[in-house]
C-alpha cells in the first residue's frame, strides 16, 4: 500500500507560496497518514509538506511548478487534495489578479 | 539638566515615565550550563509564545491575524527549533541555541529576491524576539505597564501586547504617523512621538509630549516640577471633558449634534464605549490592504467589517471603499512612477480600473449589511458617471449574492466630498445617499498645497474662507435636497474649528476616537 503517488501542479497565486497559502498547505498536509513531500523540481530536493519552517524557506513563487509525492494508504487522495488547493488557488477567489 | 530632543508628535498627550527599550530582549539571561534544563526553558518559551499569540489573535482581524496566525504556525512546527535544541545538546545556553538559529532563517529571507518573502524576515525577528522576551523571563511586553517604550520603530502586535492599564507612552527614533502603530495610538490615547533620530544611550526616564512631539531626557527635579505641573493641569482638564464623554453631544441651546468616529482598523474598537458615540461616521477599509501584502479575499474583509457593524448595534456605520493611491500606494494595485499621485489614479478611479477588486469589495460589504446599519461611500468622485458606475456594480454584486443564495443586501451609496468639483457644484450629485466631506484632500486641493510639505504648511488651512464657503455649500445644498451631510477630516477633531463647521450648517461630525469627550465638552459651550 505504500506506492508513491507523483503529482505537479502550476502555482497561479499573485505572490507564490506565501505565509497564507503556505499554512494552509501544510494544515491541508497534516490531515494525511501518508509522508506528503513537495519540490521545486521533479528531482527535488523534497521537502516536508507538513513543516510551515520548510515549505516557507522554499519561496515558491507565482508561476513556478510545484511537484508533490505522496507514500502511504492515503497517498492518492493527499497528492489530489494538495493539487485540487494550489488549483482552486488556496481558496483565496477574489484575491485580484 | 536632562536634554530635550524634538521629533514629530503622532499622538497627542502628555506622560512621563521610565524607559524600557525594545529589542534588547535577553539580554541579561544567564544559561543554567544544564542541557535538560536548557531544552525545558526553550521548549516552556516556546509554549507561552505560542499562548500568548493565540490569545492576541482572537482580537484582530484581516492582515494582523494572518501575521499571527503564520507565527503560530512557525512556532508550532518542530523544524523551527530542532537547530537550537541540538546546539544546546552540545552545550550552548538556550537563548544563545535559539538566537542563532533564528538568525539564520532571518538571513535566508533577507537574502531572497523577491520583496515579499524578504519582508517575511520581520516576522521571522519578532517571533525570535518573541521567544527571548519568555526566555528571559519579562513575558510578553506585559510588564510594561507605564513605561515608555523606545526604539527604532515597532511592530501593531507589540502594541497590542502591551498592557497600557497604567498609561504609558512611545519613542521612536524612526517611525511614521501614518502607521499602524500611530493609529493604534491615536485610539488609545497613548502620547507618541516619531522620528526622534538618535536617544542617548542610557537614559532611564522620559518625559513624553505627544502634541509638541517632544522628549526630555532624565529631567532634572526643576525641569520634572514643570512636567508634572503641565501633566496635573492636563489631567485636570481631562477629568472635566471626562464627563461629557457618555452624554448625548449637544450644543448649550440644547440643540443635538451627532459625533461619530473615525476608525481604522478592528483593533481599535476594543477601546471604545459605543455609547461614547453615534456610530461610526468614517471606516477606513485601507487597512485590510497592506503594502506587500496579499489583497484580502472576500472571506477576511466581509468578517472585518461585520465585526465593525457588529460592534455599533444598530448605530450607523458608513465604510468608505479602497481609497490606495495618493499617499498611500499599495504596490500591484496603485501605478508606479506617477508625476502627481494626489491628482492621478486614486479612490474610486482606481476601483473602477480595477473592477475584480472592487467587486470582492462591494461583494463583501453587502454582505456585511445584513448585520446592522451599514451604509458605504466611495471616495475621490468628481464627476456623476462615477457614482452612477459604482452604483450599478454595486447592484449587480447583490443580484449575484442573491442568485447564489448569499444572504446580502444593498446599503445606501454615498459619496465622499472632497474634490473641489463636487463641492462647487453638489447639485450635480443628487443621486448620492448622503455627502461626507473629507477636509484634509478638499483643503490639500482647493488650496494647491501639500499637507506633508512643512514649507506650504502654513497654507494648508482648512480654515481659509474658500474652504468653509465650500462646506457652507454642500451643506446648505444637503439641506435643501435632503440629502444627509457629514464631515469627517481631521479639522472635525479640533475644538478651534467647532464653531466654523456649525455656523456652515453642520450637525453631523465624524472625530478621531480620542477627541470624543474634549469635542462633547466644547459643543456644550456653543
Amino acid at each position: 500500500m505504500s506506492e508513491t503517488v507523483n503529482g505537479s501542479v502550476v502555482i497561479a497565486h499573485d505572490v507564490g507560496l506565501h505565509a497564507r497559502p503556505s499554512v494552509k498547505l501544510t494544515k491541508l498536509a497534516k490531515g494525511f497518514a501518508s509522508t506528503l513531500e513537495i519540490a521545486g523540481t521533479a528531482e527535488g530536493p523534497w521537502i516536508d509538506a507538513k513543516s510551515i519552517v520548510k515549505v516557507m524557506a522554499m519561496k515558491a513563487k507565482q508561476h513556478s511548478t510545484l511537484f508533490v509525492r505522496a507514500a502511504g494508504a492515503d497517498a492518492q487522495a493527499a497528492v489530489d487534495a494538495v493539487i485540487s488547493l494550489v488549483h482552486r488557488d488556496f481558496d483565496e477567489a477574489g484575491d485580484g489578479h | 539638566m536632562g536634554t530635550s530632543h524634538l521629533g514629530t508628535g503622532a499622538s497627542d498627550g502628555l506622560f512621563i515615565g521610565p524607559v524600557r527599550r525594545l529589542g534588547q530582549a535577553a539580554a541579561d539571561r544567564q544559561g543554567t550550563g544544564h542541557a535538560d534544563t536548557e531544552r525545558a526553558a526553550l521548549q516552556d518559551a516556546i509554549a507561552s509564545a505560542i499562548a500568548g499569540l493565540t490569545t492576541l489573535l482572537a482580537r484582530v482581524e484581516g492582515e494582523a491575524q494572518d501575521i499571527l496566525g503564520f507565527q503560530v504556525a512557525m512556532l508550532e512546527d518542530d523544524a523551527l527549533s530542532a537547530p537550537a535544541l541540538s546546539a544546546i545538546d552540545s552545550g550552548t545556553p538556550a537563548h544563545d541555541a535559539w538566537a542563532s538559529a533564528l538568525d539564520s532563517e532571518i538571513a535566508g529571507y533577507e537574502a531572497s529576491d523577491d520583496e515579499y518573502f524578504r519582508a517575511r524576515a520581520a516576522d521571522l525577528r519578532d517571533i525570535r524576539d518573541r521567544v527571548l522576551r519568555h526566555l528571559s523571563g519579562s513575558g510578553a511586553t506585559s510588564g510594561t505597564s507605564g513605561a515608555v517604550l523606545v526604539s527604532e520603530d515597532i511592530a501593531p502586535t507589540t502594541f497590542l501586547e502591551t498592557d497600557w492599564s497604567g498609561g504609558g507612552a512611545i519613542a521612536l527614533m524612526r517611525g511614521s504617523t501614518t502607521s499602524h502603530v500611530a493609529m493604534l495610538a491615536r485610539a488609545r490615547g497613548i502620547p507618541m512621538v516619531v522620528s526622534l533620530g538618535e536617544l542617548p544611550q542610557h537614559v532611564a526616564t522620559l518625559a513624553v509630549n505627544g502634541g509638541s512631539g517632544t522628549v526630555l531626557a532624565d529631567p532634572d527635579d526643576a525641569q520634572r516640577a514643570g512636567f508634572d505641573a503641565a501633566l496635573a493641569s492636563d489631567a485636570q482638564a481631562r477629568g472635566l471633558e471626562e464627563k461629557f464623554r457618555l452624554a448625548p453631544a449637544m450644543r448649550r441651546s440644547g440643540a443635538r449634534i451627532d459625533i461619530l468616529i473615525n476608525v481604522a482598523g478592528v483593533e481599535e474598537l476594543d477601546h471604545i464605549d459605543p455609547a461614547s458615540c453615534d456610530g461610526i461616521g468614517l471606516m477606513r477599509s485601507e487597512f485590510l490592504f497592506r503594502d506587500g501584502a496579499p489583497l484580502p479575499d472576500e472571506e477576511t474583509q466581509y468578517r472585518a467589517y461585520r465585526r465593525f457593524v457588529e460592534w455599533a448595534a444598530g448605530k450607523p456605520v458608513t465604510i468608505r471603499t479602497l481609497d490606495i493611491g495618493g499617499d498611500k500606494p499599495v504596490r500591484g494595485l496603485t501605478p508606479d512612477g506617477e508625476a502627481n499621485p494626489f491628482l492621478g489614479l486614486r479612490g474610486v478611479r482606481l476601483t473602477l480600473a480595477r473592477e475584480d477588486v472592487f467587486r470582492t469589495q462591494l461583494r463583501a460589504l453587502a454582505r456585511a449589511a445584513v448585520h446592522g446599519n451599514l451604509k458605504v461611500m466611495v471616495p475621490m468622485v468628481t464627476v456623476p458617471l462615477e457614482l452612477t458606475r459604482s452604483a450599478a456594480l454595486f447592484d449587480a454584486c447583490v443580484a449575484e449574492l442573491r442568485q447564489q443564495g448569499i444572504a446580502s443586501q444593498r446599503p445606501p451609496l454615498g459619496i465622499m466630498v472632497e474634490v473641489p468639483a463636487v463641492a462647487v457644484l453638489p447639485e450635480l450629485f443628487d443621486a448620492a445617499a448622503f455627502f461626507s466631506i473629507g477636509s484634509n484632500d478638499l483643503t490639500q486641493y482647493v488650496t494647491a498645497s501639500s499637507r506633508d510639505d512643512v514649507r506650504v504648511a502654513s497654507l494648508n488651512d482648512p480654515s481659509h474662507p474658500a474652504v468653509t464657503a465650500l462646506i457652507s455649500r454642500v451643506a446648505r445644498f444637503g439641506q435643501e435636497a435632503g440629502i444627509p451631510v457629514s464631515l469627517c477630516g481631521d479639522m472635525a477633531s479640533e475644538p478651534k474649528h467647532l464653531a466654523t463647521l456649525l455656523d456652515a450648517g453642520l450637525t453631523s461630525l465624524s472625530v478621531a476616537p480620542a477627541r470624543i469627550a474634549r469635542l462633547k465638552a466644547a459643543l456644550a459651550e456653543l
